[in-house]
């Protein structure tokens, strides 16, 4: 039985229904559109679990901070990362990696919270993932799957609209490139038109004397726009069929590799932000084969990423961030591991009018004092990165690049008006081209 | 042969054995009889109760909506204290009984149900310890929230596991509410006194001083830092040992164990010195006694406003999905020489031995609980005029286990107790667990108001659970329905009952009778009784079971379903 509905199918649907949600035109596919005339979209490559800095982006071989790992040489110049990104070491020229990223929190959950919002976690309010404010800050209404997305979803955290509401929640998709869950009826079309023609008697029942009281649930809103995605083309952007075999094998055939590739995918589409997720860095034993590990997955994956989005000429205007909830400690533990270590890590971005080849902050090569950690947590003056770079700060550059007001109010469920980053851009961390334009003076 | 006999026999004693284990998982405390104070007579408390919102509603001029049906009443009891919608054989009971005051009658005996103590509990524990996983071994939700509905099940006293929380010692096993306090054990083993001092004032008082940790309160004069401090100076001694939770009064250098705050940017050297105290209200404080007990005691003193008023409101929270001042944890100064309705209920609960009970019982047999949810406004602004004033019972959207317990409960035409079968528990324990991961937890913000999402109302049409809930089978309530109903308006009338609780429109009837009308079965038997006549109808391509189907999956994706009315 062919339980496929047609998009044409279901027009005559809402029509008979008497549904008034006004569907998008289908025509214009955002990938036709290039470079800055085409809105920006952000790739949030997560890696979950607190990534060790010393393993991948700021080895420091040969020092008593720096185990066994070595560096290579880049396509950048005078950037050198570890060698267990080798693929990615070509594609660095495209790159900016911030080394001298700090934070507070070295638990993963409140690691997680504050570096995915900006803020540091606290009981009485949720704040938006940046991933939820750049959809609910950028709608397009040509697009009629998620404008959020999380793919290969898990970790401590998972991107969410946080007082935005949660409508702005990630749509999570588990396993990406291998379809998707409950957007197929269990039936006929035949026998679906006439269940919500049925639906349609009862809501309208409910509605009665509770018209505004029913508007405000947004119930029909919710389930039209479910119809409309459950129909609509975009949805091949999460299936990975017709992409070519070698693209795949690029790509890597993993949950991560997979979610790269429908990322671009869905970039390409026109979809505002997307997450994809690795889990497995939380390395207390073994943190050099952990991170030879985990690197396999990620090279692969990110490097073609970088490639292709260049190659499609969608670097311009998809930002790239790949990220940790904290870094590792510099000193390595009896068990062969590094434990959490939020005092400095490092992130690296790509792309919509980020600076690229740069390299911003330095780290200490000596192990830090016994006591200095605790004392970081206080914030305590005990040496750190040279030229910090704080994450609210980067997220106010990251909004402002993509035409975010950083500083915009929201007024909030617990009526304080927040902003959506505490700090103001950073044009240090941009093309000079593109903080001319976007960082005010 | 013999080999699969003893395979299949062996097959047989496994299946018994997981059923038996599945069950023992969903029942495994034995249950007392509960000890619900049924006497107590409420008619007075409930009367001031209403005079106040009759009150406040002739001071704002506003009209309030008139009195919803006994069973729409019903179902926001069933939804409120068990978590769903009432049984089919619930409700012709509830019809059946004539007898006076039945509403007052059905809540004592709904909060002698089991389903209201493991309900209440689970909704009671995300205000004391959050969803969060909590440290390892040593934090046991499970052990807190049986704990927690043996409590509701002898209708302890909410002062006494008020103080049993703040001051609980020993293991989280042994003593539950010590899970209150390991909870907040950090990865160095010491204890996160901020968590509890905020945790304590946010659920016991209903104020959110949290941001009075780092400064004074912005917007709040009342609330200073050293307020903060001093609150979470009680919580200084109190840590975790292989014994479990202990107080630990002196050090190593048998020094006083005091609470010091490291400042930002200073050494340990300069370290400040807090010592315990409350911000307001000193004389409660006992003298004597651990930090702790101290501290339990001037939370819960019987002149304390706020304890009472928190508690009433969150209840308030529960019973409506909406706490009468939002958000549930941020209530305003109470003032001397006024009194709202909250006070009346905190006053009413403290004269009667501070049972959640009592607070249950006036809440249902208040007029505001009575109102119906349709309005007379006639635009935005007067709707919103009439939900401010609680002249309209609000809607609020259900809380994600009270979606799929309903949709659980409907699928049965029996109701679904500690006394229904192994096999119907089991289901209703794997079908909870599997729709929650996907439908998603509202997490500590259970009482914050939110509308549906994509994702949710996409496992409503298209997910397993409704799907094979719906259906049309020898045991399912649409399969019963079918079979036992003796004409198509009663398979419409029982279908909503079971769903929703209520009957049918006339509309709503003959829209329905006439999907069934169209049927093989009734197309072979009009064809029967008149076999000469030329068809007329379109020919059916459906059965009456694929169409009772049809109608359940209509009621579980209508907005009615999944939300509080």
């Amino acid at each position: 039985m062919n339980t496929e509905i047609s998009r044409r199918r279901i027009l005559q649907m809402l029509s008979v229904c008497g549904l008034t949600l006004a569907l998008p035109g289908m025509s214009a596919r955002a990938a036709s559109r290039r470079r800055e005339e085409r809105p920006k979209s952000l790739i949030t490559l997560w890696m979950n679990g607190g990534m060790s800095q010393l393993e991948t982006w700021d080895p420091h071989p040969g020092t008593p901070t720096g185990g066994e790992v070595k560096e290579i040489s880049t396509s950048a110049k005078d950037m050198r990362i570890s060698e267990m990104l080798p693929q990615l070491a070509e594609q660095m020229h495209l790159c900016t990696l911030i080394r001298s990223l700090t934070s507070k929190e070295g638990d993963h959950e409140r690691g997680s919270a504050f570096v995915k919002t900006g803020y540091r976690p606290e009981p009485t309010l949720k704040y938006p993932t940046l991933g939820a404010i750049a959809a609910h800050e950028l709608p397009d209404p040509k697009i009629e799957i998620p404008q959020h997305v999380a793919l290969a979803t898990g970790g401590f955290v998972t991107p969410e609209g946080g007082y935005l509401g949660n409508e702005w929640d990630a749509f999570r998709v588990f396993s990406p490139g291998d379809g998707l869950s409950n957007l197929k009826s269990f039936v006929s079309k035949e026998r679906q038109i006439d269940r919500l023609k049925g639906l349609s008697v009862v809501s309208k029942q409910f509605e009665s004397n509770r018209q505004f009281g029913a508007t405000r649930t947004l119930h029909q809103n919710t389930l039209d726009r479910a119809l409309t995605m459950m129909s609509s083309e975009q949805l091949k952007a999460f299936e990975l069929a017709a992409e070519p075999a070698t693209v795949k094998k690029a790509y890597g055939d993993t949950s991560f590799g997979k979610g790269c590739l429908v990322a671009r995918r869905l970039v390409e589409v026109g979809v505002r932000s997307i997450e994809v997720n690795l889990s497995g860095f939380d390395t207390h034993v073994s943190n050099h084969e952990g991170h030879i590990t985990q690197t396999k997955i990620l090279d692969p994956a990110i490097a073609t990423l970088l490639k292709e989005l260049k190659e499609r000429d969608l670097l311009d205007s998809t930002i790239v961030l790949c990220m940790s909830e904290f870094g590792r400690t510099p000193s390595i533990n009896p068990a062969g591991g590094r434990d959490h270590w939020p005092n400095w890590f490092s992130c690296m971005i790509a792309g919509g009018g980020f600076r690229e080849g740069t390299v911003i902050g330095a780290t200490p090569s000596d192990l830090p004092k016994p006591s200095s950690n605790m004392k970081m947590m206080a914030g305590g003056k005990t040496g750190g990165p040279e030229d910090p770079i704080q994450v609210p700060e980067l997220y106010a550059t990251i909004m402002a690049a993509m035409g975010i007001d950083a500083r915009k109010e929201i007024m909030t469920p617990i009526g304080r008006p927040i902003r959506f980053a505490d700090a103001t851009p950073s044009a240090r961390l941009l093309k000079d081209d593109v903080a001319a334009k976007v960082v005010k003076s | 042969m013999r080999a699969i006999v003893v395979l299949f026999a062996v097959s047989v004693v496994i299946l018994a054995l997981k059923v038996v284990e599945v069950a023992g998982r969903i029942d495994h405390r034995p249950a007392p009889p509960a000890a619900i104070a049924a006497e107590q007579q409420l008619a007075d408390a409930v009367s001031r109760l209403n005079a106040e919102f009759q009150k406040q509603w002739q001071a704002e001029n506003v009209q309030p909506a008139a009195f919803a049906d006994d069973l729409t009443v019903l179902r926001r009891l069933s939804q409120a204290l068990f978590g769903t919608v009432p049984s089919l054989e619930d409700i012709r009971r509830f019809e059946a009984d004539e007898q006076p005051d039945r509403i007052d009658r059905w809540v004592v005996d709904m909060l002698r149900d089991s389903r209201y103590s493991d309900y209440f509990a689970e909704r009671l524990a995300r205000s004391l310890v959050g969803v969060e996983g909590g440290p390892f071994i040593i934090f046991r939700r499970d052990r807190m929230t049986a704990w927690l509905a043996d409590q509701l099940r002898k209708d302890a006293s909410w002062c006494d596991m008020t103080k049993e929380l703040i001051a609980a010692e020993g293991l989280w096993t042994d003593s539950p509410a010590a899970n209150f306090i390991t909870i907040a054990r950090q990865d160095d083993e010491t204890i996160n006194v901020n968590k509890l001092a905020g945790r304590s004032v946010r659920t016991f008082l209903g104020q959110r001083i949290d941001c009075a940790q780092c400064h004074d309160h912005p917007f709040d004069q009342q609330w200073k830092q050293h307020h903060f401090e001093g609150l979470a100076a009680f919580f200084c001694q109190a840590g975790v040992t292989f014994g479990g939770v202990t107080d630990r009064r002196l050090d190593d250098k048998k020094q006083k164990v005091v609470y010091r705050v490291v400042d930002p940017g200073k050494e340990e050297s300069e370290a400040r010195i807090i010592p315990e105290a409350v911000p307001f209200n000193s004389e409660w404080l006992p003298a004597e006694g651990g930090l702790r007990h101290r501290l339990a005691e001037w939370i819960t003193h019987k002149d304390n406003r706020r304890y009472e008023r928190a508690i009433a409101n969150r209840v308030w929270g529960f019973m409506f999905g909406k706490p009468l001042h939002e958000p549930v944890d941020d209530l305003p100064h109470p003032v001397d020489g006024e009194q709202d309705a909250l006070d009346i209920l905190g006053q009413e609960f403290r004269a009667r031995g501070d049972r959640l009970s009592v607070l249950i019982r006036m809440i249902a047999l208040s007029d505001t609980f009575r109102l119906s949810s349709e309005s007379s406004a006639t635009d935005e602004s007067d709707y919103q005029t009439q939900v401010d004033a609680w002249c309209t019972f609000p809607l609020v959207r259900l809380r994600p286990e009270q979606v799929i317990g309903s949709l659980f409960q409907a699928a049965h035409i029996r109701t679904i107790d500690q006394n229904s079968n192994l096999i119907a528990r089991a289901q209703k324990f794997g079908n909870e667990n599997d729709f929650l991961n996907e439908y998603g937890d509202m997490g500590d913000d259970e009482l914050l108001q939110q509308v549906g999402t994509i994702p949710q109302a996409l496992l409503r049409m298209n997910g397993r659970f409704s799907s094979e809930l719906s259906k049309a089978e020898l045991l399912t309530a649409a399969g019963q329905i079918l079979d036992f109903s003796p004409n198509d308006e009663a398979v419409v009338e029982n279908s909503y009952l079971t769903c929703l609780a209520r009957r049918p429109s006339d509309k709503e009837k003959d829209y329905f009778v006439a999907m069934l009308d169209k049927t093989y079965e009734a197309a072979a038997k009009k064809r029967e009784a008149s076999p000469g006549t030329p068809e007329m109808d379109p020919k059916p391509d459906r059965s009456r079971a694929e169409v009772v189907q049809d109608i359940f999956w209509m009621l579980f994706n209508s907005p009615e379903f999944s939300w509080n009315h």
